[in-house]
């Protein structure tokens, strides 16, 4: 353990994964018959064993059951509510070249570069705050020159003056660095690693930083020491085996749980629904297989945040509500300037669920879950009163 | 022996006429606490609140927004008439945050009481008993009413106690995990001890378990996901009502002890009859 450590300076959790090769995981699902499936219905806290068992074929036939457990633990634990986030890109620029991605610089994107000066940034945060959105999530590509840490500081200290929670979903930062944003009053970092699988992330990753999976992989553990208080993780679904990459997901999550023990930590389960023409979706992930996914996860990790993007299809996403998720975004755009600005620039992915913020928090009270724009306050930060506890305003 | 004891009897209604729970010198007829989070809509909220006939209501400073208190879906349904409406700090993971949070609530306009949540690890939400010391004093100092939400840890509830607490709160069981007074024994020595008012939270999540910690002689209980899960919040609100006061009815009428076997009246003794 104390050798693999050593190996691994960036990321504690790859001495985990290292435990875990995927013929390891792939055998042990293979493995799991109908038996055991049952027993990891029944467990109050479930085995890396009951883990696999769910993930594996043999579970299909007991999908309704799993999705009543993950329904009863996610109202237990969170509430009939649904936490509601809405994006904003402040740069398509990307230096990375991800097979998968529009946004990367080889992608044949012909789309408009554009990163957001701090005025347009304040122009998109105003727009947004008339919507009612509280929970800002911040997003740049992975191009460190155009889009440096002073440059994350000064969004999220314009974005904090509109929202009460903002987050950040950017390249993988230092420690230090993570702590200057959550000094700023940064609350939570999204950081998907694409892939647990070193040989695929090798394969898609074809430039940059972001090569590096043990930096990326250890970038949760950083923020987490740098004191964000919602690590959000997740699989690009559709790079590799969905069922292998959710156990290591699990696997990610658990030990952050642990790590950063402070940390609410959640997952988000992004499917590759189109990619560029030199990306074939090898590994395409169905309806029924993300539901098997998000209810495995759920009855391994009953306490985790589950997020869901406007990547899936309103429809689809209205039916996974009751199913364990706990945020969703809503009215999103993934152009920089896509809301005040409305420019038509170079879009990350194409939005399938196009309903205005009101219509999905409407879709939620229709499910029969209170859609929740606020869960966060500017109070807990220092940065909002310096220490000296006065309120910044009444508005 | 019934006919010896020439005690005259007490109306029911009269002892918990004449009882009221009295925390910080403000006196309350309902010994029901209920707290207002994760309700499937506003509707719900307000019909289980209804039904609860609670005078003392907690709200989430993380989750409502003060700002706009017409439109946001909690406080929208309070009644400051009605509910004294007492903020919680929940999410706090120092003693720095909970002060700041509380005095943000008390600038908003809401009376300076404050149910001290320091809650640092999001997954059981159990509270830190080093900062929430910290925080309770300095807010004691700055004039708050404070009910802070404790490890049923009876020296802890005794510090607090000292640092001037209006009550102590201590946990029957994890947050929203519904399992009832599974700290029995140590909210049994808290409740002997205490001088100040003891309300059993978090955990209760039959109003069995609420009837239960009454009996056992707390002062009051607060509930909130077994109201806000119940497929009918409001129903659910009453049964919780009316075990709280029938637990209190209970202890007030001075309960039987418990015993492992059955007792003939005085099997050594009786020959000196």
């Amino acid at each position: 353990m104390e050798a693999a450590r050593v190996q691994h300076k960036d990321s504690g959790f790859a001495a985990v994964l290292d435990l875990w090769p995927k013929e390891r995981v792939k055998r042990l699902i293979a493995a799991a018959g109908p038996e055991d499936v049952v027993r990891a219905l029944s467990r109050e806290q479930l085995t890396v064993q009951d883990l696999a068992a769910l993930l594996s074929p043999q579970a299909v036939p007991h999908l309704e059951e799993m999705a009543r457990l993950a329904h009863r633990l996610t109202r237990r634990h969170f509430g009939r509510i649904i936490g509601l986030y809405v994006p904003l890109y402040l740069s398509n620029v990307c230096t990375s070249d991800c097979t998968y991605c529009f946004y990367a610089v080889h992608s044949g994107s012909r789309g408009a570069r554009r990163t957001l000066t701090l005025e347009e940034i304040r122009a998109e945060c105003q727009a947004l705050a008339r919507y009612g959105f509280q929970n800002v999530l911040l997003l740049t590509g992975d191009a460190p020159k155009t889009t440096p840490l002073d440059y994350l500081a000064q969004a999220v200290a314009i974005a904090r003056e509109y929202f009460a929670s903002v987050s950040i979903e950017v390249y993988a930062l230092e420690e230090e660095d993570y702590r200057r944003l959550v000094d700023l009053g940064l609350e939570g970092v999204t950081l998907y690693m694409e892939t647990y699988d070193r040989e695929t992330y090798a394969q898609v990753h074809l430039k940059g930083k972001k090569r590096d999976f043990d930096y990326r992989l250890g970038a949760m553990e950083r923020a987490g020491r740098a004191g964000a208080r919602r690590l959000s993780i997740g699989a690009l679904l559709g790079l590799f085996d969905w069922r292998v990459d959710g156990f290591w997901t699990a696997l990610h999550a658990r030990y952050l749980q642990k790590e950063c023990w402070q940390s609410a930590v959640a997952v988000s389960f992004p499917r590759l629904r189109q990619a560029p023409p030199r990306h074939p979706i090898r590994f395409p992930v169905g309806d029924r297989d993300l539901v098997q996914l998000m209810l495995a996860l759920r009855l391994f990790l009953p306490e985790a945040g589950f997020n869901l993007s406007t990547r899936e299809r309103a429809a689809f996403r209205d039916r996974l509500i009751p199913l364990g998720v706990t945020m969703m975004s809503a009215g999103s755009s993934t152009r920089p300037g896509g809301y005040a600005l409305g420019e038509e620039t170079l879009a990350q992915f194409e939005i399938e669920d196009r309903r205005t913020p009101e219509e999905v928090a409407e879709a939620i009270r229709r499910a029969g879950y209170d859609p929740v724009w606020k869960d966060f306050d500017r109070a807990f930060c220092e940065a909002s009163d310096g220490g000296a506890g006065k309120v910044i305003s009444k508005q | 022996m019934s006919e010896q004891m020439q005690i005259p009897p007490t109306h029911p209604e009269d002892l918990l006429a004449d009882d009221p729970l009295v925390i910080a010198g403000r006196a309350f007829r309902s010994r029901f606490m209920v707290g207002t989070g994760k309700f499937p809509s506003a509707e719900a909220l307000r019909v289980a609140l209804e039904a609860s006939g609670a005078e003392i209501v907690t709200v989430a400073l993380r989750r409502v927004d003060l700002t706009k208190p017409q439109t946001d879906s909690i406080m929208s349904v309070l009644d400051p008439k009605r509910h004294l409406i007492l903020p919680n700090t929940s999410g706090a993971r120092t003693a720095q945050e909970a002060v700041r949070l509380a005095r943000m609530a008390r600038a908003m306009g809401l009376e300076p009481w404050v149910k001290l949540e320091l809650t640092p690890e999001p997954r059981y939400l159990l509270p830190d008993p080093v900062e929430t010391l910290k925080a309770a004093e300095m807010l004691i100092q700055e004039g708050f009413v404070v009910l802070p939400y404790i490890q049923a840890d009876p020296i802890l509830a005794k510090r607090l106690e000292e640092l001037g607490t209006a009550t102590v709160m201590p946990l029957g069981a994890p947050i929203g995990s519904n399992r009832g007074v599974r700290t029995r024994d140590m909210i049994r020595i808290i409740i002997e001890q205490a001088k100040v008012p003891v309300v059993v939270d978090a955990g209760l999540g039959a109003p069995s378990h609420a009837a239960e910690a009454m009996e056992m002689g707390a002062d009051a209980v607060l509930v909130n996901t077994a109201l806000a899960d119940a497929a009918d919040p409001g129903g659910m609100a009453r049964a919780f009502a009316l075990a709280v006061e029938a637990g209190r009815l209970a202890y007030l009428a001075g309960l039987g002890p418990v015993r492992e076997t059955a007792e003939a009246s005085s099997p050594l003794t009786g020959f000196l009859e």
